[in-house]
């Protein structure tokens, strides 16, 4: 043991906002409209509803409702084939419509950046975890539509759509600081937001008081700050401040889509080495990645399926109360002499840290790589992620005599799952699978899991290297 | 069969970085003119 203590996973959300009308404001589809005048018209089109987001067999999954390994049981494609008894409540999250979201969007906001007219109103909340945000004391102030006019005509505003209707603005908050521009500043307030929201579904879902919880770390992606420090960041006591866990202080981790490992690693050794009790770790939706395949997939006449914000949340503490453990003792690190190839990645993270302690790659019950869903990436040429690197893990245990080659599909079938998250950076990176992992172990039917994810630290212009981390949670 | 031949190498997070097809291909004697790793994800 590295400390006197022991973090043990406690609980896990997976939630899912369903946003239709942010998805013209990704960063593809917007450059898309805004530069190369691509029409926005197409992208209306092919949008879903609520109910067929629900329905769809991946979001099931993704909120617990359905096990990953189903999946490959359902007929391809996926958005035709819903299995029957879909429901926006999930074991371990829910799916918000896109009406009660604009309502968190507008709780979220401390500095009037949003303009919501009286034709906004809320669906009804069906969410206990959104009524326990809204049930706030904070009047909503609602604007008239040519006040709401005049800031988008001015050019100060993006307007905000409940399918054709006009319901609001965002408004940027400095004329000249490109990072308090109305664009930035809607996609920062969304990652609060849902990763507010997922952090609150947790407790809500644990019955813990928001009170209780004594850090957060965020592992959110967006770079938060103004001209002077952008990416300065604590996105994670904002989100914390929001959920009313007034006792927790917090702090940003980042490695791009490996970032939510690294945060559970830290917050085990938080716990670990006696700092504090309990860590809860967030991860709040990415609006730039909305529709970033939007156009491949129009092409080839499947719906829009980069229509939702992702959010996480995982208690970590230092009671068990019939918990996996997070085992520091096998924490995969790629450093910075490493080559990044994925060959190297899977060594590093995977194989040699049980190496050091005496394991096998084919000793643990599951892996959860990258879990992004096939279905949105393979259409647009970008292969199955998930696939990809379980079998590269399988090559691992071959290269090391643990299993034949010809064992490979049984090693991937028995040791991995399809791709089930939605493609939003470093939501999918392995964590999607924790809840199941949870109710898995409690229930006897798991021993062992290792999560592990990729960065592409390339994409910062700042080295050329890629990066990844690793972590075993076992009972 | 790379030699005095110009080469735009283009890789991938869960491939190959582009920077190892440019050393490969350098080393066969292609001269890069491009390289970048991108990530699909």
């Amino acid at each position: 043991m590295v400390g006197n203590m022991t973090a043990y996973l406690r609980a896990a959300t997976n939630i899912l906002v369903h946003v239709p009308d942010l998805v013209r404001y990704g960063s593809k589809p917007w450059r898309e409209t805004s530069h190369n005048n691509k029409a926005l018209g197409d992208v209306f089109a092919d949008l879903r509803s609520f109910d067929e987001v629900v329905d769809y067999a991946p979001n099931q999954a993704f909120i617990g409702n359905l096990a990953p390994e189903k999946l490959n049981e359902i007929a391809s494609p996926w958005y035709e084939n819903s299995p029957p008894g879909a429901s926006p409540k999930g074991v371990f999250g829910e799916v918000l419509p896109q009406e009660i979201f604009y309502s968190l969007l507008e709780l979220s906001d401390q500095f009037g950046l949003f303009m919501f007219d009286e034709q906004h109103v809320a669906a009804k909340l069906s969410s206990d975890a959104a009524s326990a945000l809204l049930n706030k004391d904070k009047p909503v102030k609602k604007h008239r539509q040519e006040d709401i006019l005049q800031c988008i005509e001015a050019g100060e505003a993006l307007p905000l759509f409940q399918g054709r209707d006009l319901v609001g603005c965002v408004r940027r908050d400095h004329e000249f600081d490109e990072s308090l521009d109305a664009r930035v500043l809607l996609e920062n307030l969304a990652a609060k937001a849902s990763g507010a929201f997922a952090l609150r579904h947790l407790l809500v879902q644990e019955d813990i008081a928001p009170d209780e919880i004594e850090y957060v770390i965020s592992c959110s992606e967006e770079a938060v700050g103004d001209r002077y420090n952008r990416g300065g960041g604590n996105l994670a006591k904002a989100i914390a401040e929001m959920a009313g866990c007034v006792n927790a202080a917090g702090v940003d981790v980042k490695s791009f889509c490996a970032a939510p490992v690294y945060a559970i690693v830290h917050a085990a050794a938080l716990i670990q080495s006696g700092v504090v009790r309990n860590v809860v770790v967030v991860g709040g939706g990415s609006m730039a990645k909305l529709g970033m395949k939007a156009y491949y997939h129009m092409e080839k006449e499947i719906p829009i399926l980069e229509d939702v914000l992702g959010g996480v949340a995982f208690l970590l503490s230092s009671d068990s109360d019939n918990s996996p453990r997070i085992n520091l003792e096998i924490a995969g690190r790629h450093t910075a002499g490493s080559p990044s190839t994925p060959q190297v990645l899977a060594e590093t993270l995977v194989r040699d840290p049980l190496a050091r302690a005496g394991r096998k790659i084919s000793s643990i019950n599951k892996y959860a790589v990258e879990l992004h869903n096939p279905e949105v990436m393979v259409p647009a040429g970008a292969g199955d992620v998930a696939a990809t690197n379980y079998k590269m893990l399988a090559a691992m245990a071959v290269m090391g005599g643990e299993i034949a080659r010809e064992e490979i599909p049984e090693f991937i079938e028995t040791h991995g799952m399809p791709g089930f998250a939605p493609t939003q950076g470093h939501i999918p990176a392995g964590v999607p699978f924790l809840g199941h992992a949870l109710s898995r172990m409690r229930a006897g039917t798991l021993q062992s899991t290792m999560i592990m994810a990729k960065g592409s630290l390339f994409l910062g212009r700042m080295s050329q290297q890629a990066d990844g981390a690793s972590i075993l949670i076992e009972v | 069969m790379f030699k005095g031949k110009k080469v735009i190498a283009l890789g991938e997070r869960d491939g190959v970085p582009g920077p190892l097809i440019a050393e490969c291909l350098e080393a066969a004697g292609a001269e890069i003119v491009f390289q970048k790793t991108e990530c699909f994800v």
